[in-house]
């Protein structure tokens, strides 16, 4: 009996979200009274994997054959799933990232294993085995009993925070028996802006809307967004008018985010909209409406032109970084 | 070509949740219910694949009775077939295995779903019928070209895409981007009247989880509203009082 944790790498690092979901798996193993193994796919150097020990990681499995540098998720969960199985894990724990999606639902079906994703806290043991995970898009959470006898956890950013267990990591490699047959989706190309922060997992998010009027009037967004280490975020209506990428647009039919701090510029807060971003843990809304119903879930509010007052807004930011 | 696309009977966006039974069940009453919204995309292009004859779109739902007004939508939509697994969906592992199931009785090129469905926001179907049925999976794509025997889809990761070919059957989720939702005209909602949609019993297996209650957040205080000129002041309430900056 042991908990595996699996750890994302992008580039031969690790995110933030991986270092929480060690720290989420570490607080689990300690509550079965067992230890936690990680396992890492990919080219990560030693050092690399050793950072793993600070969050309470005390072994980490490390598969570095040549087949698997690249993701594909089916080849993935074969070998999470087959560590699993040689380390007798009963829980398994991984991010709830875009690939985390793609792989946790494999990974359950491989063990039998009941999975609960979108996870916001720790296991309760006392009737059952239950998590809480986000339901309705953000409007409600739900109790999830798993009565498998393995169970797979799908953390949610930003939910459970980094926390450090500092132990010494064991680094091992492990060879798993790759089949050919899992290699049927083939990567062709990867774009990745390295230089822009991702927003599923940033802790700060500078949203706009409709009421920023056009897509020549986002340079305030970037410099704000830039200036707060936050990532840029925006309404539908503004991505189905192509003023920015689908990737950025929040909210029901978007992404589902949880940041610190969501700060919402000229959006209305209609109830599809709230339904992604609902779970941010301090709302800002800049809105020149004073009827405007997003100031009725915000804990911070301007009642103003962005036009106005964002430009100030970055010079008072400024003013407080100096 | 054949499509099969995978359809969930999701509550209206703008429903407003509430919980009946002690919190243990979600409170319908009232509640309009339509077309996954992400389902509708992931119909909307299975559709354009098949127009002009090159092949047919069945859509699959997994649902008791009161759904078929939602299967009918779909059909109205432009899918040629539908099928309804006759069960309440237990959970996500039930769900795909039906579908899954019913994928080994026809010959699909591929299955497409949503990214998720907007009710309990899983986000697990479409991989667990691709375990199921050990062809790949794809989640979260953005784009979707087909050549008849090599898909190449775009797939959504943190900060960017990644681009990604196959070759034979595949399953894949679509979030927004791979198609510009249909709406149904008039023909086609006078013609899903009478379009196949036959019911099948669905088949036991073992249930893994299950939920055994719910909760809303919890309502936020009123908002602190700051002048339009004092943004130093928002600044120092966002660093001393909620300490995020
Ligand atoms: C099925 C379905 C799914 C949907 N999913 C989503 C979703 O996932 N995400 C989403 O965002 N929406 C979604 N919507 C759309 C949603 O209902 C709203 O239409 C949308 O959120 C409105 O975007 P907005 O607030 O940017 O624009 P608007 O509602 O037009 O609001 C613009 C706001 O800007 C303010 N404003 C105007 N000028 C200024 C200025 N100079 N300074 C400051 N403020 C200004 C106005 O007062 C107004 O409040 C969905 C709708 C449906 C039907
Ligand atoms: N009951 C169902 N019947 C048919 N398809 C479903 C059902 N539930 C979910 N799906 C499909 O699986 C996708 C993901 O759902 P979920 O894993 O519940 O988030 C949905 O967008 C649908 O395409």
């Amino acid at each position: 009996m042991s908990v595996l944790v699996y750890v994302e790498q992008v580039e031969g690092k690790f995110k933030k979200s991986v270092f929480e979901a060690v720290s989420y798996a570490k607080a689990v193993a300690d509550q079965q009274n067992t230890n936690l193994t990680a396992i890492s796919i990919g080219n990560v150097a030693e050092s690399e994997l050793k950072t793993l020990g600070q969050y309470g990681a005390s072994r980490v499995l490390n598969v570095g054959s040549e087949q698997l540098q690249q993701f594909v998720n089916q080849a993935y969960a074969s070998v999470i799933a087959e560590a699993a199985q040689k380390e007798g894990a009963a829980i398994v724990v991984l991010s709830n990232s875009f690939s985390g999606k793609g792989l946790a639902p494999r990974i359950a079906v491989k063990l039998r294993a009941g999975l609960a994703d979108g996870v916001t806290s720790l296991p309760k043991t006392d009737n059952g085995f239950t998590v809480t995970r986000t339901a309705f898009s953000g409007k409600a959470f739900a109790t999830v009993s798993l009565t498998s006898a393995v169970k797979v956890i799908s953390l949610s950013p930003n939910a459970f925070g980094v926390k450090e267990s500092p132990a010494d990591a064991i680094i091992e490699n492990f060879t798993p028996d790759v089949k050919e047959s899992d290699f049927s989706a083939v990567v062709k190309d990867i774009v990745r802006a390295t230089d822009k922060v991702s927003l599923p997992d940033a802790e700060i998010v500078v949203s706009g809307g409709r009421g920023l009027k056009g897509p020549e009037n986002w340079g305030m967004i970037e410099e704000l967004a830039a200036l707060l280490g936050a990532a840029t975020a925006c309404s539908k209506p503004v991505s189905d008018a192509d003023w920015r990428p689908h990737s950025e647009h929040v909210g029901q039919t978007g992404i589902a985010i949880s940041p610190n701090l969501y700060i919402a510029i000229g959006i209305s807060g209609a109830i599809q909209h709230l339904a992604g971003v609902s779970s941010s843990k301090v709302i800002v809304v800049i809105n020149k409406d004073p009827e405007a119903p997003f100031f009725k879930v915000a804990d911070y509010g301007i009642v103003g032109d962005a036009f106005e007052v964002v430009p100030k807004l970055i010079e008072a930011v400024k003013a407080h970084k100096a | 070509m054949k499509i099969l696309v995978c359809i969930s009977n999701v509550p209206d966006t703008t429903t407003k949740i509430t919980f009946t039974g002690d919190n243990t069940q979600f409170n319908t009453a009232g509640v309009q219910y339509i077309v996954n919204p992400y389902d509708e995309i992931a119909l909307s292009r299975a559709i354009e694949l098949c127009e002009g004859g090159k092949g047919t779109v069945t859509v699959i739902n997994v649902g008791e009775s009161q759904t078929e007004p939602t299967i009918r939508k779909a059909l109205a939509i432009g899918a040629d077939e539908a099928v309804r697994i006759n069960a309440a969906p237990r959970d996500a592992y039930f769900t795909a295995y039906q579908i899954a199931e019913y994928a080994k009785t026809a010959d699909f090129d591929m299955i497409l779903c949503g990214r998720e469905s907007i009710d309990y926001n899983g986000a697990q179907v479409a991989a667990m019928i691709g375990e199921f049925l050990g062809i790949p999976s794809i989640s979260i794509i953005k784009k979707l070209e087909y050549d008849g025997s090599t898909a190449t889809l775009e797939r959504e990761i943190e900060g960017g895409k990644e681009v990604i070919s196959v070759s034979g059957k595949f399953v894949a989720s679509c979030s927004e981007g791979t198609a510009e939702p249909k709406i149904p005209n008039m023909r086609g909602i006078m013609s899903a009247r009478t379009k196949p949609l036959s019911v099948a019993d669905a088949k036991e297996i073992e249930q893994l989880s299950s939920i055994l209650h719910f909760e809303t957040p919890p309502p936020r205080g009123t908002v602190k509203l700051v002048p339009a000129e004092e943004t130093a002041k928002l600044v120092d309430l966002l660093h001393n009082e909620a300490k995020v900056i």
